[in-house]
């Protein structure tokens, strides 16, 4: 049993990484974490066919990263994650976002102008 | 490792840091758009700040860059208070080029406090959020920095981008 759960969590993140191997593809999850966005005007920010970037979004789909939905004539692509892990690894992507910026400060505070202060 | 501290709590964040640096050097890193630029954006997404009013009322206004060179949407900030070099209060969110709020996502607000400590400074920043939504376009404004990069650590395929 808990071989299998491995097993299948291992598929996933397979399959995640594999969806995130591609420029686009991370660029796509970045902009629908920030917002829903509709599948026409994520294909007009790339230069390549409507079709090339609904292979993206498939790819994605496919993965669990991102889900589309319909409302009215539009097809809009989201990301997906059950609401508590989502709430959650967002706050674990905040988290990872602040002490990002928090590593950086310290190497521009570390630099010679502050040799006084030592590292 | 600077960062000492981190708390979650319903509706905020807060991140606490040390560094082995006077306030005012602390300081300077929000203060001065080119240290700023430095390290706001995460690995592989540069910030630029095309404008910088720090003062209050006072806006900042910037973009990112990915790594195929494509610009960012526009954010902005909102300087709510600025007491030098310990308080700072902003509103932050995705904004048009004259820094006007865009989109259909709530700005939210982030409080900076630094203050003196032997041999150096501690920093807290904290921020607020009302919905999963909120952090969403939170997250969204930080090009989900700690997923991606550490993807693209851990696997040089992903890293060449």
């Amino acid at each position: 049993m808990v071989v299998n759960l491995l097993a299948d969590a291992e598929a996933e993140v397979d399959r995640i990484f594999q969806a995130l191997a591609d420029a686009t593809r991370r660029d796509i999850v970045r902009r629908v974490i920030g917002r829903e966005q509709n599948v026409t005007d994520l294909a007009d920010r790339y230069a390549m066919s409507f079709a090339a970037v609904q292979k993206h979004v498939a790819v994605l789909q496919r993965s669990g990263l991102v889900a589309k939905r319909r409302r009215g004539r539009e097809q809009l692509v989201g990301p997906v994650l059950d609401a508590i892990d989502r709430a959650r690894t967002l706050l674990d992507e905040y988290e990872a976002l602040w002490r990002g910026r928090i590593d950086r400060m310290d190497a521009i505070l570390g630099e010679a102008e502050g040799s006084e202060a030592g590292r | 490792m600077p960062v000492t501290d981190t708390r979650r709590e319903a509706d905020a964040f807060t991140v606490v840091a040390e560094f082995p640096a006077p306030v005012e050097r602390v300081w300077e890193l929000w203060s001065d758009p080119r240290k700023l630029e430095r390290w706001w954006g995460p690995p592989g997404y540069p910030a630029t700040f095309v404008r910088h009013d720090f003062t209050v009322p006072g806006r900042s206004i910037y973009y990112m860059t990915s790594p195929e060179g494509e610009r960012t949407d526009y954010a902005a900030w909102r300087f709510l208070e600025i007491d030098a070099p310990h308080r700072l209060e902003i509103d932050n969110g995705f904004s048009d080029a004259e820094g006007e709020p865009a989109g259909e996502l709530a700005w939210n607000r982030f409080s900076v406090r630094v203050e003196p400590l032997d041999g150096g400074s501690r920093m807290t920043m904290r921020a607020g959020f009302d919905s999963a939504e909120h952090l969403e376009q939170m997250v969204g404004l930080g090009m989900l920095e700690g997923f991606l990069a550490a993807l693209a650590q851990t696997d040089p395929i992903l890293a060449e981008g």
